[in-house]
């Protein structure tokens, strides 16, 4: 689009980097942007002004935060004796959607990969083993998916929490709630059964 | 319903700019002149099974020259369980992409649908070479029994990878490696197991089986310690991890077997019998698997025997056909002249494949 100013195309670009958007939907917002200048994009740009300067990873469960520690953190009635470890903050905002869980987390960032390069150091797993000890932590939930890598890495932190005394569990797998059997994969379907109880 | 492709597509594939096949289930018997394009029709078969197909080619060199713009395979199957429709396709430098009935799949799952074995002439040497291609085979044969191998293979693989990279960069973390053994036992465990079953299944459908093909006595053989359980292969990596160490990779587990087999009317080592007999035990194999997923399904595999015909005499050229024939699986075969498929007459479709200025012709004949 010649006739485009370079400012706007170069806004254009950077939105359609955005996971979900594409060059045309890119094109369509910043339209959209431009045509609620005062009401949405001025307060847009403050906003993320804002959070671009303060926003940083927490240093005690390295949770997205605009302070060195999270809401979570930071609050007393979190301090239940357990821990989530989680791969992603999306898996941690997951679990607080569903808003059942009311003890901390510690946030991996990811999982160990040998292949790339991604060791214990990366995940903040000595930082975990230290906080079991010091915030006397009682248990400790894994809920990493059910990957290779998920599944290597949830033994492994199992492995070096033996001898902390806090007891290592782990999220159940089996039927999703609303589900079909009909629609479930054969290993679903035996995790399910092996974990049943009784009615 | 046998399992049997009934219509085979080819977009930008290798030398096909674009070859429609239609098919009725009969044998299939594809002649022309070298270079012409015959393998590569089969190639596209071998594809709508997991994997890289009969020449473990990259998706770039799958790509029609010069376009190298990607290229697609659709073909519609029956199969014991009905009818499917599979595409698979890549894009310029894309992974292969698989779609099943219309939706998107894995390519592990397209062992849930096609069963296809094949014998290329690269295979003649099987015997006599590495043992990694001996293994290859047994795993294509183990996958056609039990498609859930592949799942298990690769995910024993993919540990294993990691564990090497351990190894590799001298890591002595002893958790981290419990973490990745723990799995690679769990999984190894159910990849020595599936290969087992397999053999037996093989061993049973060569017995009593009237066929003009040497049979083979099988055996899986490792170069010193084969643990094959979960807790043993578990105590064998915890327990290899120095030696390990020093080699930078796995010394122990299943990935290092190797299939022996042995003429059995001779008593003779494969590898020490000549070159026709070597053809003729994997020929003897192929159909021996085929026969066995026929009893086990209802239905043989699609069978693949690239430049089979030229390598035979007239009377086991003719015991191949009529055992082809016997089984009713669809098999494709490939050749230079008609003549080598003659005697086939009506119990076969014949394809003719000639090259073209703007890409391979393919165009259905009459044995007869």
């Amino acid at each position: 689009m010649a006739d485009t100013p370079r400012e706007i195309e170069a806004l254009i670009e950077i939105l359609a980097r955005l996971p979900g958007l594409g060059p045309r939907s890119a094109r369509r917002a910043v339209l959209h942007l431009l045509r609620r200048r005062g009401a949405l994009m001025a307060p847009l740009a403050q906003a993320m002004q804002i959070v671009a300067e303060t926003a940083r990873d927490c240093l005690t469960c390295g949770n997205i935060a605009t302070s060195d520690t999270c809401a979570i953190c930071a609050s007393p009635q979190r301090a239940t004796g357990e821990i989530c470890v989680v791969e992603d903050v999306a898996d941690l905002w997951a679990m607080e959607r569903a808003g059942v869980f009311r003890g901390r987390y510690h946030v991996l960032g990811g999982t160990l990969s040998a292949l790339d390069a991604v060791g214990p150091e990366d995940l903040g797993i000595p930082r975990l083993l230290s906080r079991v000890r010091d915030e006397g932590i009682k248990e400790v939930i894994l809920a990493l998916n059910a990957t290779v890598e998920g599944q290597t890495t949830a033994h492994y932190i199992a492995d070096a929490l033996r001898g902390t005394g806090a007891a290592v569990t782990t999220l159940a797998q089996g039927v999703p709630i609303g589900g079909e059997l009909d629609y479930l994969d054969d290993g679903t379907i035996s995790a399910a059964l092996r974990s049943r109880r009784s009615f | 319903m046998i399992q049997a492709v009934t219509a085979l597509t080819l977009s930008h594939f290798r030398s096909h700019r674009l070859a429609r096949l239609r098919l009725d289930g009969r044998p299939v018997a594809i002649f022309g002149p070298n270079g012409a394009g015959k393998t590569n029709l089969l190639e596209a078969v071998s594809l709508l099974s997991p994997g890289r197909g009969l020449r473990r080619a990259t998706n770039e060199e799958l790509a029609r020259r010069p376009e190298g713009q990607g290229w697609k395979i659709r073909a519609q199957i029956t199969a014991p369980d009905g009818a499917h429709e599979i595409d698979t396709w890549a894009e310029d430098a894309g992974s292969r992409q698989v779609r099943i009935d219309g939706k998107l799949a894995t390519q592990v799952s397209l062992a849930r649908v096609t069963r296809v074995l094949w014998l290329v002439p690269a295979m003649d040497r099987l015997w006599i070479e590495a043992a990694e291609g001996r293994r290859r085979f047994l795993d294509r044969i183990t996958l056609s029994f039990l498609p859930g191998h592949a799942e298990a293979a690769l995910s024993y693989e993919k540990a294993m990878r990691e564990r090497n990279r351990l190894l590799k960069d001298h890591v002595s973390d002893t958790s981290w490696y419990a973490a990745l053994e723990s799995h690679m036992a769990e999984a190894g465990a159910i990849v020595a197991a599936n290969r087992r079953a397999a053999l037996a299944r093989l061993l049973d459908a060569q017995e009593g089986a009237e066929t003009a093909f040497p049979a083979a006595t099988l055996a899986l053989h490792y170069p010193e310690d084969g643990p094959e359980s979960a807790e043993a292969l578990l105590r064998a990596f915890a327990e290899g991890r120095r030696r390990d160490m020093a080699a930078g990779r796995t010394l122990v587990g299943p990935h290092r077997v190797d299939l022996a087999a042995i003429y059995a009317a001779k008593g003779m080592a494969a590898e020490l019998c000549s070159t026709g007999e070597q053809k003729a035990l994997l020929i003897s194999l192929i159909l021996a698997n085929a026969r066995a997923l026929a009893w086990d399904l209802g239905s043989p595999p699609i069978l693949l025997l690239d430049e089979v015909a030229a390598h035979l005499d007239a009377s086991r050229r003719a015991a191949l056909y009529a055992e082809v024939t016997a089984l009713g699986a669809q098999a494709f075969m490939t050749g230079t002249g008609v003549e080598l498929f003659r005697e086939l007459g009506p119990a076969a479709q014949a394809f003719e494949v000639t090259e073209a200025a703007d890409g391979s012709v393919t165009e259905e004949r009459d044995l007869a």
